[in-house]
């Protein structure tokens, strides 16, 4: 696939499952996928609820808990190392050090009865050996650069003290406080509001650029994908579904669903008469439907959409798309 | 009562702060000045899209308009009547006639209510149906917001967001109101869920006729269901008019920034970002002068901005700004 280009991937995932069993049977929330993020680059993971984005990024740092497991045959590879094959420790020294991870609610994430220069200072301190006073030292820097203002005074705030859009730049400072090759966001800047999000998102592009870090991307908002990432990746149903460059992705979708995706959404630059919705729901994971998982909401779906379960196929430069059209252009309903 | 038909909802220098109790063990009490001085009309048959970020009173505007929250100062009057001058009896008269659907459906719907209960409640308590007949209207409206058939029977835990907030609208519609206050009625929904629901609520504002006050952070969805649209900042509306003559040319700083803010899903368009510096301040330490002025970025901005308050001024037909540097 194109945009990886001729170097090794720095994350190479490779048949990725994560099930979790519960009173309803197995569900197969991640079922099998592929991804590679290069170094430095931005890729996107879009999808809705239930597709499995945010299990996806817990998996490649091991955090899936139980009733949910990681299924065996799959493989995760930073610089062709497998995390699922570490110990404990070794795994606890990868997380933040060379992969951190950044999701939507930080004040989940952030110790509220301890302060926020100390928690970055504990977070450095977990994974190098420095003094106490070199881990301070970096955290206020951290929060410097991730544009709190007054960053020494503010270093003795506790989080509950600081807006929405502060808080996230703190996690954001915890994160990069080791300086990640990677960083895994989850949905960074769906709780902010649209300035503050237009802030974090410039934000994160600056450092990612001066640090040369990878992102993983993974959001619903089209809109973000379409001017942050350089390639994305489309979920639906535990599946990757599509995956191209971003401007080809836009231009030209090539899966059904993805192609419902943006005609669902309602544009700020052109007033349109009527969102195309995509009709029904997406189903539960205990009970994926047969052949291809969209089909019962797909508008151009035949009798070997229901009965065969396309992979990916290649659809011309670098995009793929898990659908039999790609073999079949004829059978696309007008 | 309905004599020549005005504006359905008249809204005139509103203001509605609160007390809230803060700092340790809440010893402490701060004035929040959440809406502070707006204005504005709401025909029959309209929608009025309402937008602005967190903190900038819109949802305590829609509360005080239903006369769900309290006001300060200023009228609210709905088809002539002066809503916070109604007697007990007139007002459970009047909120068979406006109703809202919120964000969060868990706010329209008790956990503890089947949805079909749900429903039925609105018609049993302004005695508009009983029995068989209640029955069979809520059936009616379960399947106009397009629930499918046995949904009365099930518990709002049971169903999907998408369902819920449908069997939030069908609640809000039970009473057949003329005015609906929606207050970001799709934001905790999936995109494809979102459309439906969108599409949904033009549908039934064409079948019945309705009035909407549409309140929403996400200017596109704005774009889509809203002709008209205030943009509100700090409890004050900085902008109002026709939704494309404002997209097009915004004339307010803050509703130029907020616009180019907004990620669009089309990487071929480049824009030009206006990025805002600093949060938001607090309702309740509202700056003086213009609210928006230590945040504003326009070059000639002076200390007119800073000690006086601008009010609301019509630039083009429609069109109206507050700002002391528009149109300059």
């Amino acid at each position: 696939m194109s945009g990886a280009a001729t170097r090794a991937p720095l994350l190479a995932v490779r048949d990725l499952a994560v099930r979790f069993t519960g009173p309803d049977g197995v569900a197969r929330a991640v079922d099998g996928i592929d991804l590679t993020v290069g170094e430095g680059e931005t890729v996107g993971l879009v999808g809705e609820s239930g597709c499995g984005k945010s299990v996806t990024a817990l998996a490649l740092l091991r955090l899936v808990e139980p009733p949910g497991h990681i299924a065996h045959g799959s493989s995760v590879r930073l610089e062709g190392r497998d995390l699922l094959a570490l110990g404990a420790k070794e795994i606890r020294a990868v997380r933040g050090n060379h992969v951190a991870l950044v999701f939507q609610d930080p004040l989940s994430a952030l110790n509220p009865v301890l302060r926020i220069g100390a928690q970055i200072a504990e977070a450095i301190r977990a994974h190098e050996a420095v003094t106490r006073g070199t881990a301070h030292w970096r955290a206020v820097e951290m929060l410097a650069a991730v544009g709190i203002p007054d960053a020494e005074r503010r270093a003795r705030a506790y989080p509950h003290q600081l807006s929405g859009g502060m808080r996230q730049r703190v996690l954001l400072a915890m994160a990069l406080a080791c300086r990640p090759q990677l960083l895994l966001a989850d949905e960074p800047t769906t709780a902010l509001d649209v300035t503050i999000q237009a802030e974090i998102l410039e934000l994160l592009d600056g450092l990612q650029q001066k640090l040369g870090m990878a992102v993983l991307l993974i959001t619903h908002n089209l809109g973000i994908v379409a001017e942050r990432t350089r390639r994305v990746y489309v979920m639906y149903a535990g599946q990757i579904v599509e995956e191209a460059p971003t401007p080809r992705l836009f231009a030209q979708p090539s899966h059904p669903y993805t192609e419902g995706l943006l005609a669902a959404v309602p544009r700020l630059d052109e007033r349109r008469t009527r969102l195309r919705a995509i009709p029904g729901q997406v189903p539960p994971a205990t009970a994926w439907p047969p052949g291809c998982r969209f089909h019962p909401r797909c508008p151009h779906a035949w009798e070997r959409c229901r009965l065969e379960e396309p992979p990916l196929l290649d659809a011309g430069a670098g995009q793929r798309a898990r659908c039999w059209l790609v073999q079949e252009p004829a059978r696309r309903k007008k | 009562m309905n004599g020549t038909r005005g504006p359905l909802v008249e809204v005139h220098d509103l203001v509605t702060h609160f007390v809230r109790r803060t700092g340790f063990l809440g010893a402490r009490r701060e004035v929040v000045q959440a809406v502070n001085g707006v204005t504005f009309d709401v025909a029959a048959h309209e929608t009025l899209g309402l937008v602005g970020e967190s903190g900038c009173g819109k949802t305590t505007l829609g509360r005080t308009i239903l006369r769900l929250a309290d006001r300060t100062s200023g009228e609210v009057r709905f088809d002539g009547q002066d809503v916070f001058a109604l007697d007990p009896a007139a007002l459970r008269r009047l909120r068979r006639r406006m109703q809202v659907v919120f964000q969060d459906p868990d706010g329209s719907l008790d956990p503890r209510q089947s949805i079909g209960r749900a429903v039925r409640e609105g018609l049993e308590v302004h005695g508009l149906a009983r029995g068989a007949e209640a029955d069979r209207r809520v059936e009616a409206l379960l399947e106009e917001v397009g629930l499918p058939a046995g949904s009365s029977a099930r518990w709002p835990h049971e169903v999907s967001g998408g369902q819920r907030q449908r069997a939030g609208i069908a609640r809000a519609l039970a009473v057949e109101p003329e005015f609906l206050v929606c207050d970001e009625p799709v934001s905790a929904l999936d995109v494809s869920v979102q459309a439906q629901v969108l599409n949904l609520l033009s549908d039934l504002q064409a079948r019945r006729g309705l009035s909407f006050l549409f309140i929403s952070h996400d200017l596109a969805v704005i774009r889509h269901i809203a002709p008209r649209v205030a943009v509100m900042y700090l409890g004050r509306i900085v902008e109002h008019g026709p939704t494309d003559a404002i997209y097009r040319r915004p004339l307010h700083p803050y509703t130029q920034a907020l616009l180019t803010a907004v990620p669009v899903p089309d990487p071929a368009k480049g824009r030009q970002r206006i990025v805002l510096a600093g949060d938001p301040p607090s309702p309740v330490h509202p700056p003086p002068g213009c609210p928006f002025h230590p945040r504003c970025q326009h070059p000639g901005k002076d200390v007119t901005c800073r000690t006086v308050r601008p009010e609301l001024r019509a630039l083009a037909a429609g069109h109206q700004v507050a700002c002391h540097l528009a149109g300059r």
